[in-house]
């Protein structure tokens, strides 16, 4: 039989339809019959919040406080509450710890979470063997007891930041039977938790989807099945959320965020996060001289790299604390003051015809417009007398080189602190002995070194606010911005946002 | 001619395998970037540092580790992958038919899309249809596959929302597979349902890389097809009576596919390397993509057991292109 072109054409038109209709065609609404979708933007490694690079790595915290609840919860200003922990604290002396243990709640197979899990997972990640990322301080209790629902542990140091860790990295309960009976590699391939989601299937660096636990001890999420999506190109999450095929995406261009918010159907929703942009400043060459470490800090216009760079989407700041952290002490203030710069450069012989030179170190791409902030600093430095040499690199490099104190005079690199602590931020990033510090004074050092045991709370936190001062009025390392994490969803959810930087589906309801 | 042909391809395949092994060893380990300083955890100490270091085998000399690691290679196993914890053959064997499949149809796409331009070329051989489909070519050519990705989910993904953007199935119909050929697998069964979804999910990545590997095709068969039509045998056929598309397809594409078909196979190789920015942008779950975190992490055992995957792809492939020699051309079987 000879196909006429009138055949042929409907022939195409009902094969253009059967396509839109099929499953992953547009008109296949991206949630129908309570399922959610998100296109996130990065890869699950591993389902064990506990071992591993995926352990302490915050972006993928989101999956674990989805699947097995937070010890502490943290609430969504950094605050802390009440989760599979109902009490907890230290005895008088600090010789002791002791945690009461949430009841009537369930691991996702049915069995009942005791205190003999809290106890076995504390020490398995106090264990060097087991490979917890963290067992550094998690080793700093031993000793576990359980009697009826309170645990125990003996103090072998004090960490004031223990039970906040409970509330962040590699911090999770595991189940002790169910691991000691599968391993694991069995954990990996069927994990459970407590949380208000459970794995019903996981595809890696494709997508995970999440059923609803029907037994959770806590509110009930809205929705019954979450998919997220692991979309790790940028644009693609822009044409996911574009498309309707997810509901929800993060971690997109500012442009992009403003012109999606303003589409038919779609919204958006922006929250400072826990993650800064810092400068690190070597204690080196040029450096070393503080009329040129002051005169780079003033001659940096934060607002204006927030408004033109970053489209009003940051907060500057000036010290390594953001407004929702502990130690946050909004009196310390290092203005924009490029006269000021100019004759702190003189000072030491410097000036435009005669400017001091050094390299800024940057990556590409790997954060919101980090070249292009880098560019904008070196032109506004140009203006007071100094000439940086920008030099790229990949972020991989930069670790390399910090972990050997090697970087050039100047870098910039961004520092997450989900616990607001600021032993997490000035602390690990301005301690010389840290392989994350860069700065190595000596004076750091001696202020330092006793907040990370000081029993005194208001003691430890005033000390972290004067050692901040003291970075500021000595250029120590130059703050720049804390960070906005831009959310886009469509107009029939709303987003629960988070100053950690996690998406929670249980935050996600119907508009 | 097959069976010494297949030995000799296999005793070469040794020294090149060994060859390439050599130089990703040395190369990952000179390039910036040390995977230990990535995943210090906060906090951590030098003597973490140095312990983590001894714990993933890179405290040695670099001939120490590849001496090491060449024992365990030869007893096959590739490692433990530092990022994801995992024996590394079984996460490069678990996504590697994903890859393969998406290959598979890319390269089918392109050759189906080649042989016919190629032949719509010579039948018009001097008029428009043959260079409208020059000046095409040379566009499909000059734009790289990871371009027609971006422009195939603008088009086909937001502007026309008619096929999925990410990932290789919907996560939402809960289909179980057993072997990681998901296609194969839902075709065997006759999950059609399942298959037009992986189909959606293929068609733009594998239009991605098709369209560069097809144009490469059409002008290589089209200048080996208008040679072949200038042959006797040829002239003889139409002497016969015999139509156009007879002589075309039955006397002539044979001889003249042969160059095509050494092309095609080389280029699948580039095609399959391809996949790393094309799966990148789908986040389709291929080695591809798995190559490109496993970079960004610097994990090691990780990005050698990829490439050395990638390695005996190109052995195999190249070993297939010359056992069909003999296939398409008698003269060539001895």
């Amino acid at each position: 039989m000879k196909l006429t072109r009138r055949q042929m054409l409907q022939g195409t038109g009902l094969g253009a339809a059967a396509m839109l209709l099929a499953p992953g065609g547009a008109l296949a609404a991206a949630h129908g019959g309570g399922a959610l979708t998100i296109a996130y933007h990065v890869n699950l490694p591993s389902w064990d919040p506990t071992v591993g690079l995926s352990a302490v790595n915050p972006t993928i915290q989101t999956f674990f406080q989805t699947v097995y609840d937070q010890p502490i919860t943290q609430n969504p200003d950094l605050s802390f509450s009440p989760g599979l922990l109902t009490g907890w604290g230290w005895n008088d002396d600090r010789t002791e710890i002791w945690m009461d243990v949430r009841e009537g709640v369930t691991w996702h197979d049915g069995s009942p979470f005791t205190a003999e899990d809290v106890a076995w997972s504390l020490a398995r990640a106090g264990n060097p063997e087991t490979g917890n990322p963290i067992q550094f301080l998690w080793s700093k209790v031993t000793d576990y007891k359980v009697s009826g629902n309170r645990v125990t542990g003996k103090v072998a140091a004090y960490e004031p930041t223990f039970f906040k860790w409970l509330s962040f990295l590699t911090g999770y309960f595991m189940p002790k039977a169910y691991f000691e009976k599968v391993g694991a590699e069995g954990f990996e391939k069927a994990p459970i938790g407590t949380g208000p989601y459970m794995v019903e299937e996981f595809q890696r660096n494709a997508f995970v989807r999440l059923k609803r636990n029907p037994n959770y001890w806590g509110e009930k999420p809205a929705f019954e099945t979450v998919v997220f999506k692991f979309v790790t190109d940028a644009s693609a999450r822009v044409a996911e959320v574009e498309s309707g095929g997810s509901d929800i995406t993060l971690e997109i261009p500012y442009q992009e965020y403003d012109r999606l918010k303003g589409k038919a159907g779609l919204t958006g929703v922006t929250t400072p996060v826990s993650d800064i942009g810092m400068i690190f400043l070597n204690d080196i060459e040029v450096m070393t001289d503080p009329n040129v470490r002051k005169a780079a800090a003033h001659a940096i216009d934060k607002k204006a790299i927030v408004d033109r760079l970053l489209r009003g989407y940051g907060v500057p700041i000036d010290t390594l604390q953001a407004p929702q952290y502990a130690a946050f002490d909004p009196s310390i203030q290092v203005a924009y003051d490029p006269e000021a710069a100019k004759a702190l450069l003189a000072k030491s012989g410097y000036s435009t015809d005669n400017p001091v030179r050094f390299r800024i170190q940057t990556t590409r791409g790997f954060k919101p417009k980090d070249y292009e902030m880098v560019q904008a600093i070196v032109g506004m430095w140009r203006k007071v007398g100094i000439e940086a040499e920008i030099e790229v690199y990949e972020i991989a490099k930069h670790y390399e080189l910090r972990a050997t104190d090697t970087l050039a005079p100047a870098a910039f690199y961004n520092w997450g602190n989900s616990i607001g602590d600021p032993s997490t931020s000035t602390g690990f990033a301005m301690f010389g002995p840290s392989p994350h510090s860069v700065w190595d004074g000596q004076d750091l050092i001696e202020m330092i070194g006793p907040l990370w045991g000081e029993a005194d709370e208001a003691k430890r936190i005033a000390g972290y606010k004067a050692v901040d001062r003291h970075i500021a009025e000595n250029a120590y390392v130059i703050p720049l911005l804390q960070y906005v994490q831009p959310i886009v969803h469509a107009d029939t959810v709303s987003v629960g946002t988070h100053v950690s930087g996690v998406l929670l589906p249980q935050a996600v309801k119907p508009a | 001619m097959s069976g010494s042909l297949l030995l000799r391809r296999l005793v070469q395949a040794v020294p090149t395998l060994f060859g390439v092994s050599v130089v990703v060893f040395v190369l990952v380990r000179v390039v910036p970037g040390n995977p230990i300083a990535m995943m210090l955890p906060p906090g951590a100490s030098l003597e973490d540092m140095e312990r983590l270091r001894q714990a993933y085998g890179l405290d040695g000399s670099i001939p120490e580790q590849f001496v090491i690691w060449l024992g365990q290679a030869l007893q096959g196993s590739f490692g433990i992958s530092i990022s994801l914890r995992q024996d590394v053959l079984e996460l490069v064997l678990g996504r590697l038919p994903a890859t393969l499949e998406l290959a598979v149809f890319a390269t089918i796409m392109a050759v189906t899309v080649g042989v016919l331009a190629a032949t719509v070329g010579v039948l018009f051989r001097g008029r428009w249809p043959e260079t409208l489909i020059d000046a095409i070519n040379g566009f499909t050519l000059a734009v790289p596959d990871f371009i027609w990705a971006l422009a195939l989910i603008l088009v086909f993904g937001v502007l026309l929302p008619v096929l999925p953007i990410s990932g290789r199935v919907d996560p939402r119909l809960g289909t179980e597979f057993a072997t990681g050929f998901y296609l194969i697998e839902a075709l065997v069964s006759a999950r059609f349902t399942v298959v037009g979804d992986l189909l959606a999910h293929m068609i733009m990545p594998a239009i991605a890389l098709a369209l560069p590997l097809a144009a490469i095709i059409t002008r290589v068969l089209k200048n080996s097809l208008a040679e072949a039509m200038a042959q006797d045998y040829v002239m003889i056929a139409r002497v016969k009576g015999f139509s156009r598309w007879r002589i075309i397809w039955v006397e002539a594409l044979r001889n003249a596919s042969i160059p095509a078909l050494t092309l095609t196979g080389v280029q699948f190789t580039f095609l399959v390397g391809g996949t790393v920015l094309v799966e990148k942008i789908f986040s389709y779950p291929g080695i591809g993509n798995m190559a490109i975190d496993a970079v960004i992490n610097r994990d090691l055992p990780l990005i050698q057991g990829l490439i050395l995957s990638f390695a005996v792809i190109f052995i195999v492939v190249n070993l297939l292109v010359d056992l069909s020699y003999g296939l398409l051309n008698p003269r060539l079987r001895t």
